[in-house]
């Protein structure tokens, strides 16, 4: 079973890889964001320290909403979602896999740019190693989460309903992991912060295979 | 002879009972509101500290009890639709959210204008607030992700698997809302009223909120005779109702 597991991976990172314009599209929209809100509440530096966190955060939660179709998109057109279910592997496992590639490839940049952008912004050296460590709790997280709602919408019309289907039950991860990173601003512990964000990572990781796969089968009858 | 418990589970018989029970809650919900409405505005005395315009409760809380609770019996119906695979149940997940939508709506609305005389603002982001604004979110995205998805039977089920998905999240949403604003330490005021209540102020609810279940009973049952409708139009049975 782990066979079929890494190379479900593997095929995801790979195919990933090859068409980098895609996940590079979900980066550079992560810092396009973030970038804009300087210009739009002006360049006063002890107002953007103040949000910054928030505004990291929100610019991934968007950034990861943007790249989710990619997750089964082209495997549902191409049939090979349908050949999935019919593997013996339970499924649940396999869109894990898949999860998982996805998040290497859309997560894992942010998690890295994260602090560069947050150096921008004139976050304290203190507060970046905890920015580093609630993105990299958090966009897991994102793409468990996205992962049903990317399910759920396949081949549906319109485009944009995933959003609303993903936002609202992003919030807990935002508010968990922007506060982690306030909490040092203020003079607190980040650990609650961060304990909760793994808390919410646990759960997704036991929910979200289930769900996803639950959605794939629904959308594929 | 035994009761067949499974008799009204199917469209065909459901439409004349839900017909049949329809008018009875319209009726008790006109009655209870007038009632209430009366006991509200009439009888229950001026809160002194609040003057008139705490009276906005009287619409305010029963709306904000029925958005949670209907969401939690829309994800019941949804999930019970998914498992049992029955039709009827998926139909009145349907018919329950755009009332669960509208409970929202005016909790929402009718606590703007509480707020404004109360506190001196239309909006705080406090714990209760922003967490029924979520769930006003919620609605909006199981209709959406309904809508979006022609076929019927497969919009029930992904709906059915948000609805599920949400109802885990809502206890995490509403936690993680209320420990965010305990962190920032927002808003000063607190929305713990007065300890005590006149009990013409607590009847008034109570009626009102008798009022605001027949209200939501009558349109789910009315929806979903709609549902079933135009989900059944090609079955014989709808197509002798046309004839009779």
């Amino acid at each position: 079973m782990t066979d079929a597991l890494r190379s479900v991976f593997l095929r995801d990172v790979l195919q990933a890889w090859r068409r980098r314009a895609d996940w590079l599209t979900t980066f550079f929209f992560f810092i396009i964001v973030v970038s804009l809100f300087p210009l739009g509440v002006g360049p006063e530096p002890s107002i953007l320290r103040v949000i910054a966190p928030g505004i990291l955060w929100v610019a991934a939660l968007l950034a990861s909403m943007l790249a989710l179709p990619r997750v089964f998109a082209s495997d549902y057109a191409d049939g090979t979602l349908e050949q999935l279910t019919l593997a013996p592997q339970p499924l649940s496992l396999l869109v894990l896999s898949k999860i998982l590639a996805h998040w290497l490839l859309t997560g894992l940049p942010l998690v890295v740019m994260g602090p560069v952008l947050g150096l921008q912004f004139g976050m304290p050296p203190d507060m970046l190693p905890v920015l580093f460590y609630s993105l990299l709790l958090g966009t897991p997280c994102l793409s468990l989460i996205g992962a049903i709602g990317a399910g759920l919408t396949l081949g549906v019309r319109g485009s944009g309903v995933v959003a609303l289907l993903v936002l609202p039950l992003y919030i807990p991860v935002l508010i968990f992991g922007a506060g982690a990173v306030e909490a040092v601003g203020v003079g607190t512990a980040p650990g609650g912060h961060l304990s909760l964000l793994g808390a919410v990572l646990m759960i997704s990781l036991v929910v979200s295979p289930l769900a996803s796969a639950a959605a794939v089968r629904v959308a594929l009858e | 002879m035994s009761f067949n418990w499974f008799r009204f589970s199917s469209p065909q018989t459901f439409y004349p009972l839900a017909g049949r029970l329809a008018p009875f809650f319209w009726i008790a919900s006109v009655a209870l509101t007038v009632a209430g409405l009366y006991i509200g505005f009439f009888v229950a005395p001026t809160d002194f500290q609040q003057g008139d315009s705490y009276r906005i409760i009287f619409i305010h809380v029963p709306a904000a009890w029925m958005s949670m609770f209907i969401y939690v019996v829309m994800a019941g119906w949804a999930a019970m639709g998914l498992i049992f695979n029955t039709r009827l149940s998926s139909m009145m997940a349907n018919a329950l959210a755009p009332t669960g939508a509208l409970m929202t709506a005016i909790a929402l609305w009718t606590g703007a204008l509480w707020g404004r005389p109360t506190w001196g603002t239309w909006w705080v982001w406090d714990a209760r607030l922003t967490s029924e604004l979520i769930l006003l979110f919620l609605y909006v995205g199981f209709m959406a992700l309904h809508a979006s998805i022609d076929d019927p039977r497969r919009a029930d089920k992904a709906a059915a698997i948000l609805a599920i998905v949400g109802v885990v999240n809502v206890p995490i949403i509403y936690f993680s809302v209320k420990w965010w604003n305990t962190l920032h330490q927002g808003s000063s005021v607190s929305l713990t009223r007065a300890p005590s209540m006149a009990s013409t102020m607590l009847l008034g609810m109570l009626v009102m909120v008798f009022a605001f279940w027949a209200y939501s009973i009558a349109t789910a049952l009315t929806r979903v005779r709609g549902i079933i409708l135009e989900r059944e139009r090609h079955a014989a049975w709808v197509a002798q109702l046309g004839t009779e």
